[in-house]
């Protein structure tokens, strides 16, 4: 238990973020009308790979011969960027498609 | 300098993340909102590229690797997402979905074998980096092999799938992977560490597959969200353990986001998330009896024509037949035929229709369908009592009275779109076969439906053909 605590203290920037963001999740989210859900989900989806910085970490820190970790890196960030780039990309595909047309 | 201009960049990205979601609460922001986030995306990633620092004060190194991988995944992700179609839209965002998870997977894993490499030092601050990178190996891997099977349901490539006592294995599973998890960070120095790091590993990529394989049809929108929820959280364990706060603001964001959507959703069903998640909904083949079936009448082509031509106001009703018969600008035609003729035209949209929600919206909006025309289902079956012609294309469970009257039935407490309440109502089908979770409808055998059977595409083409040469 004390390690428990000892390590939220450690940590106490990370958590107030946490909770934060959770809250500002919800309140914004409970506000899109259901028109929107499908694009949301979608940029939702490309904001999570932001993981990719993480990738892109793990990768410049890698030593030039530590092939499993130079290997592992590059998969990362090639998947990382497949779900920015896609998910951005398919996001404002279906947005343009908003426009308020004329009739 | 550097490592501060790299901090405000993080600063303004997290910012245009929390925009970006903000702007798509309105059609009319929304497309910018998506941009402003993925410029923020962008400036991050180059700033960590060139201007993060180890904590030994070291550049990142590998450059040309890491703009291979960027250069690679960026040709592949703009190629898939300029190609695919809209119809196929669900699919692909949840094979992108997956990806990230797959990503999330393989950090910790490399962060799993820097631990590894210097020997598991027994303290405090490693018992919990490792706590986080067992959060992040088996959220990771859920939301991989998850979205994996989503996408081969949701193409075709893959069936239902379910056996007695899934639940309480997917259970077993579950539990299983989170207290080997808990067993090994509680003993570092074991010589087994590295191995059963691999078992919660496969456990997990398994539990995944056995997670989303018995989730039938109608309940796949909440999955999908679901799942980006949880490659939200996965990529902010991430960026829990770089203390590297963009990516863990940007991820537990998305957690939160997409666990509030999926509520919402299954609000939209009047369904409890467990109820879903256990409920095998369609998948277990249990038949329920409506005991009311008995003949149903076709219409013939002119006969729908007249009755269309003729009518003061028509709904249309789309699912999922409309989005694999690729028929939404065939509807649009019969739309603007109608209207010349004064008739008042306007589309009924289910939240769930279709296999994500607000998935028939995109599909008409692609073709040209003002989105004024689109009533919500409150407003719709407010609508319903006035309407002459009701005609639905390819939806079914969004229809189905079952939901009302049939206490026994696994879509009971669903609300529908109150069809019946118009005078006439012709539904388009391929053929008499169930709907996608596979319950018969009570309502194609009701005195005022008629069914116009055939592909959805075609059907519309020769109903805009016969409405002309009358």
């Amino acid at each position: 238990m004390e390690a428990v605590f000892h390590w939220i203290s450690a940590n106490e920037q990370m958590v107030y973020i946490l909770i934060l963001v959770i809250f500002l999740g919800f309140i914004i989210i409970s506000r899109v009308p259901t028109v929107l859900h499908t694009p949301l989900m979608s940029h939702a989806n490309a904001i999570s790979g932001v993981v990719i910085i993480g990738a892109i970490i793990v990768m410049g820190r890698a030593a030039s011969d530590n092939y499993v970790a130079l290997i592992l890196g590059f998969l990362a960030v090639l998947l990382g960027t497949i779900n920015v780039v896609g998910g951005f990309v398919v996001t404002d595909r279906m947005l343009e498609m908003f426009k308020k047309k004329k009739t | 300098m550097g490592v501060s201009i790299l901090a405000i960049i993080y600063i303004i990205a997290a910012v245009t993340f929390i925009m970006g979601l903000k702007m798509m609460s309105n059609p009319a922001s929304a497309r910018k909102g998506n941009m402003i986030a993925g410029v923020g995306m962008v400036a991050a990633i180059l700033g960590t590229i060139f201007l993060y620092r180890n904590p030994d004060g070291g550049l990142l190194q590998n450059h040309i690797w890491i703009f291979a991988a960027i250069a690679v995944g960026t040709l592949i992700g703009v190629m898939a997402a300029k190609k695919v179609k809209m119809t196929a839209m669900p699919e692909m965002v949840s094979l992108f979905n997956g990806l990230g998870g797959a990503s999330a997977t393989l950090i910790s894993v490399i962060e799993f074998n820097h631990l590894a490499d210097m020997g598991f030092p027994v303290d405090a601050s490693s018992a919990g980096t490792l706590g986080i990178i067992f959060a992040g190996v088996i959220l990771g891997n859920i939301t991989f092999s998850g979205s994996i099977v989503a996408w081969g349901k949701l193409s075709g490539k893959f069936k239902d799938f379910a056996f007695k006592g899934q639940h309480i294995i997917n259970l077993l599973l579950l539990g299983a992977s989170i207290a080997l998890a808990v067993f090994i960070i509680s003993d570092l120095q074991a010589d087994t560490t590295t191995m059963l790091f691999y078992v919660v590993f496969m456990l997990s990529l398994v539990y995944g597959i056995f997670f989303v394989l018995p989730i039938g049809g109608a309940d796949m929108p909440v999955v999908i969200s679901l799942l980006n929820s949880l490659s939200g959280l996965s990529a902010a364990c991430g960026g829990f353990l770089y203390d590297n706060k963009v990516v863990f603001t940007g991820g537990i964001l998305v957690g939160a986001a997409g666990t509030i959507l999926t509520v919402l959703m299954c609000k939209a069903m009047n369904r409890s998330l467990v109820n879903v998640l256990i409920g095998s909904f369609g998948g277990g083949g249990k038949s329920t009896s409506t005991g009311e079936q008995g003949q149903h009448k076709e219409i013939s082509l002119n006969d729908a024509a007249v009755v269309m031509s003729y009518a003061n106001k028509v709904l249309i009703v789309p699912g999922y037949g409309l989005a694999v018969a690729q028929a939404q600008h065939a509807c649009h035609e019969l739309e603007k035929l109608l209207e010349a003729k004064g008739v008042q035209v306007k589309y009924a949209i289910h939240p769930v229709a279709g296999r994500m929600p607000g998935h028939m919206n995109v599909l008409l909006a692609e073709a040209d369908v003002s989105y004024d025309k689109l009533l919500e289902m409150e407003q719709a079956n407010e609508e319903f009592p006035t309407t002459d012609v009701v005609l639905i294309l390819g939806a079914n469970d969004v229809v189905n009275p079952a939901a009302k009257t049939d206490p026994g039935s696994p879509i009971y407490g669903m609300p529908i779109l109150d069809v019946e309440l118009a005078k006439n109502v012709i539904v388009n089908k391929r053929s008499m076969k169930p709907g996608y979770a596979g319950i018969e409808n009570g309502l194609f055998f009701r005195p005022k439906t008629s069914m116009l059977f055939g592909d959805a595409k075609k059907a519309l083409q020769d109903l805009c053909g016969e409405i002309k040469s009358l």
